[in-house]
């Protein structure tokens, strides 16, 4: 009879809980997997695709799904080290199989630039950029926002006539950084 | 509160700030001579932006002539202040020149190459300030370009076009830096002008008190604004100790109000406006003289100079012309370091032509003995000894050692922890510090490269929102497109069913070009069969040759390449002859049907664009071929390919004598699958060397598949048969098209060798078309 009543009342009780859980699973459920949003936080949002990946958001999408967290070369080895302290694996070397073009020498930023008398106003480059940062229309000159432009590179290959070019950004006072060995700057008295 | 602040500051007591350093002053070497009167130099170099903020249009084109106090520059935006000319004279060029900042970067500058006469431009004075309302008073200081002068050059007419409720505006007249004594002597000259332009402030702020705050090692000055503000209730005259960094907006304010101003917050916040003792006189002269701001008091001194002294120098002034009139015999960069600003937190110009521009207030040019760590090119530093003396002094209570370990280890979080953001700058706790470490130095590169993360994170968080933007546009038009088409398809179908004249006539002309397709690939296949003997009898012969001698492989390929072409060349030749034994016949044919000959034009296509076609391939290969010695290899490729689709084309020929006509439809994709087989083939070949026992068992595979897919005949339209001597144009042209197949077939057999992957889709395309 006492081993009934406990069964019964543990029973109920583990019914109990299973109920809650249950409601709690349905009601507090969470959408999106965060972990998405955050690696794509730290990505560069270039979305020039070096990693394989039409995007930045896909290609957090993979290293949240198990993919190697090595691919993105505009976010370089900074990058790396936050997507591995997030995931909490092993900082990796750059994979050198995605970095397209000349392995970037300095980290001057750079923009495409497209050479406007050699323009054909074909359109390639347009449909070729993932930030909508060239204006032209069919058989009209196009240019370049300088301040969307990403520097990712994607509009220079699809250019039949081979104008757009990247260029580094000049120095200005407002992007300069202080460089103690070039500049005799020193504190006085 | 603001009554116990007031009655505090009646009885001389006043609030203290954390550290601080008492450096050597220096300030009488300048502060007992009069501002000096300068002669005009002969040329100025205007910088178009000389404030924070953003630089204006430009107003004046080269070869111009502009009079003094015309603007240069037209205000876009609330940020923008213009600039004006200095004086008359001519602009000479506008062009990047070296401005004052640390960098030695060049900014878009004005040159004026003055007349000499000093022409002013129309003057409107303002005899009554009662007349003006706030906001034409705010007008005429954003129109006079009034920046503050004190150093930071913040936009004046932003910071009096304030909301009500201000407790406090402090004047500040501290000028606690050494060396420098601009404020001192403007004080000392001009206070009457100061004070009206107080009360111009006092006008356009309305605060409950005004404190004018000047250290207590300027006692003319304070005698001199005393004076000047006898009998007005409002404005206090606060003598605070001498201690640096008592002119720091922050520190000034608590040590007036005892309220220390938290991170993050503006004075305002608190309600305290500050403004700079000069700032006052500019705006004075703007509002009721309409002179705009070009010219400032810059202290020029240090012991290398015979004549230092202050004086009142243009906007634009280069600071070797500066130098001249204080006694330099020889200005050199290298040796004589010269520093704009003061010694604690100016610095070095690039270039001797380097302007004054409206915050400059001090050029130093101090002697070797004077200050011997100016003249050192390498930096003395050595590690830090945890002494402490560094967080003593900081007036911002924060800890520079620990600073500088994480801004050399460039961790940027533990920066931001620390308060970085709070730093002023002033120096004085690389001042202090025993190890000589450039701690501001640190600061500084830290600084610029958190501000430079911070852009480069807004400008992510941009080209995020844009590619997503992007992507929903262009799934949009995706499915727009689709719905477009799906329309499009339904009027081409209800226009197909309509039993009207162009809907039969399109009918029928699809029915001719079937028969015509259909004609051609006979005749194709009765110019080949004439030759099968030819061609079996080269294979033979190459086989035996392939079996006597392996080594021999090339020759024999050759050879078969030979007879191939000879057969070829023979076929041609037959084909020539029937089109001009037939060629009646055509043209009656066309005259018949004229849909017919309508057919011919798409058939003209076809092959453009089989050559076209072909072209790609070949510029594809150029491409991927990385070795250059073409000529060697091409004859022996193309023989190999010949003679096994030779091989193929007898067995197949053989298999189907009499069905021809009627697997017309069929045999399409025989020859695709046949294309795909040979590329199989190739592909083995490659890799085993060209053996025959390999390339046998592999003719008898495609024998295999070519009869299998030939015993199922299907019935395709055999009514529509037309005469054989109607198609004769045909065999030629589609035996071009064979050679032009054997010759992408062949290339791409060469691409395969070099190591590549064949590239069978290029291979089946050429021979599906064939």
């Amino acid at each position: 009879m006492n081993i009934l009543l406990a069964i019964l009342v543990l029973g109920s009780i583990a019914a109990l809980f299973g109920a809650l859980l249950g409601f709690a699973s349905v009601r507090f459920k969470v959408d999106a997997d965060p972990i998405v949003e955050q690696l794509d936080a730290l990505l560069p949002q270039t979305q020039c695709g070096q990693c394989g990946y039409p995007g930045c958001k896909p290609y957090a999408q993979a290293v949240a799904d198990g993919d190697a967290i090595n691919k993105c070369a505009p976010g370089g080895e900074d990058t790396i080290k936050k997507i591995a302290d997030l995931m909490g694996v092993e900082v990796q070397p750059l994979d050198e199989n995605h970095v397209q073009g000349d392995a970037p020498k300095s980290n001057r930023p750079k923009v495409a630039f497209v050479i406007e008398e050699d323009c054909i106003g074909c359109t390639k480059c347009i449909q070729a950029c993932p930030v909508d940062a060239i204006i032209g229309a069919a058989k009209q000159m196009h240019t370049i926002i300088i301040d969307e432009c990403t520097g990712c590179d994607l509009c220079v290959a699809p250019c039949p006539v081979d104008c757009i070019e990247m260029r580094e950004l000049p120095d200005t006072i407002h992007n300069w950084q202080w460089d103690l060995t070039s500049i005799p700057v020193k504190q006085l008295v | 509160m603001v009554e116990s602040v007031i009655e505090r500051i009646t009885r001389g007591h006043f609030w203290d700030f954390h550290g601080g350093i008492h450096p050597p002053e220096q300030k009488t070497l300048t502060s007992t001579k009069p501002i000096k009167q300068l002669s005009l130099p002969k040329q100025l170099i205007i910088p178009l932006q000389q404030h924070i903020g953003r630089e204006g249009d430009l107003l004046v084109s080269i070869g111009e002539h502009v009079l003094k106090g015309q603007a240069l520059t037209l205000s876009s935006n609330p940020m923008v202040v213009p600039i004006h000319a200095p004086t008359s004279g001519k602009i000479s060029a506008i062009k990047p020149s070296v401005i004052a900042h640390p960098s030695g970067l060049s900014q878009l500058c004005i040159f004026l190459d003055v007349d000499g006469e000093d022409t002013w431009r129309k003057k409107t004075v303002c005899p009554d300030l009662d007349q003006l309302s706030t906001h034409q008073i705010i007008e005429k200081i954003a129109d006079a370009g009034i920046s503050g002068m004190g150093g930071a050059g913040f936009p004046t007419h932003i910071k009096v076009n304030s909301k009500p409720d201000i407790n406090f505006l402090i004047i500040n007249g501290a000028e606690c830096e050494p060396y420098i004594t601009a404020d001192d002597l403007l004080m000392m000259e001009q206070s009457d002008a100061i004070v009206d332009g107080i009360k111009i402030l006092d006008k356009l702020l309305t605060p409950a008190f005004i404190l004018i705050a000047i250290e207590d090692n300027k006692p003319k000055a304070i005698q001199a604004l005393q004076q000047a503000t006898e009998g007005i209730e409002k404005i206090k005259v606060c003598v605070v100790p001498t201690k640096y960094p008592t002119g720091g907006e922050k520190q000034l304010i608590q040590i007036l109000t005892g309220q220390e101003v938290k991170s993050g917050r503006l004075p305002i916040h608190a309600g305290i406006v500050m403004q700079n003792v000069a700032t006052c006189f500019a705006i004075n002269e703007a509002v009721r003289h309409d002179t705009p701001l070009i010219r400032r008091v810059v202290t020029v001194t240090g012991q290398a100079l015979s004549k230092p002294q202050n004086v009142w120098a243009l906007l634009g002034t280069p600071v070797e012309f500066l130098l001249e009139q204080c006694g330099v015999q020889e200005i050199d960069n290298e040796k004589q370091p010269v520093i704009m600003g003061g010694p604690m937190m100016g610095f070095s110009v690039a270039s001797e032509l380097v302007p004054v521009v409206k915050t400059s207030n001090c050029i130093l040019v101090p002697s070797k003995k004077e200050m011997p760590s100016a003249f050192e090119k390498e930096s003395k530093e050595v590690e830090c000894i945890r002494c402490g003396q560094c967080s003593d002094v900081c007036p911002s209570q924060l800890l520079p050692q620990e600073l500088q370990w994480s801004a050399k280890a460039k961790d940027y979080q533990q920066l931001d922890k620390l308060n970085l953001s709070d730093c002023i700058d002033c120096g004085a706790c690389a001042y202090v510090c025993p190890s000589q470490i450039p701690l501001v130095h640190y600061y500084r590169v830290a600084k610029a490269e958190i501000r430079q993360q911070q852009q480069l994170d807004i400008k992510a968080e941009k080209a995020k929102v844009r590619f997503e933007a992007r992507k929903l546009r262009l799934e949009k038009e995706k499915v727009a497109r689709q719905e477009k088409q799906k329309k499009a398809a339904a009027a081409r179908k209800a226009a197909m069913n309509k039993s009207t004249p162009e809907a039969t006539g399109a009918k029928s002309a699809v029915a001719a070009a079937l028969a015509r397709v259909k004609a051609k690939k006979a005749a194709s296949q009765a110019g080949t069969t004439e030759n099968r003997s030819d061609a079996t009898e080269n294979i033979k012969g190459k086989a035996k040759e392939n079996a006597a001698e392996p080594v021999d492989d090339q020759k024999s390929q050759v050879a078969a390449a030979i007879a191939r072409a000879k057969a070829k060349k023979k076929l041609k030749q037959e084909a020539i002859n029937k089109v001009s034994s037939s060629n009646e016949v055509s043209v009656e044919l066309e005259k018949l049907a004229p849909v017919a000959a309508s057919i011919q034009s798409p058939a003209d296509n076809k092959k453009e664009k089989i050559a076209a076609a072909i072209a790609k391939a070949k510029a594809r290969k150029l491409k991927g071929a990385t070795n250059p010695p073409v000529t060697n290899e091409l004859p022996v490729a193309p023989a190999v390919v010949t003679t096994e689709e030779l091989t193929d084309k007898v067995e197949t020929e053989r298999k189907v004598p009499e069905k021809v006509v009627k697997v017309d439809d069929k045999k399409a994709k025989v020859a695709a699958a046949i294309a795909k087989a040979k590329s199989k083939a190739l592909a083995k070949k490659a890799t085993q060397a060209a053996s025959q026992p390999v390339h046998e068992p592999e003719s008898i595979q495609n024998k295999v598949a070519v009869s299998k897919s030939v015993d199922n005949p299907i019935d395709v339209e055999t009514s529509v048969l037309l005469p054989e001597n109607e198609i004769q144009p045909e065999p030629a042209i589609s035996k071009k098209e064979k050679i032009a197949a054997a010759i992408a077939k062949a290339k791409a057999k060469k691409k395969l060798k070099e190591g590549n992957n064949i590239d069978s889709k290029v291979t089946n395309n050429d021979k599906g078309n064939g």
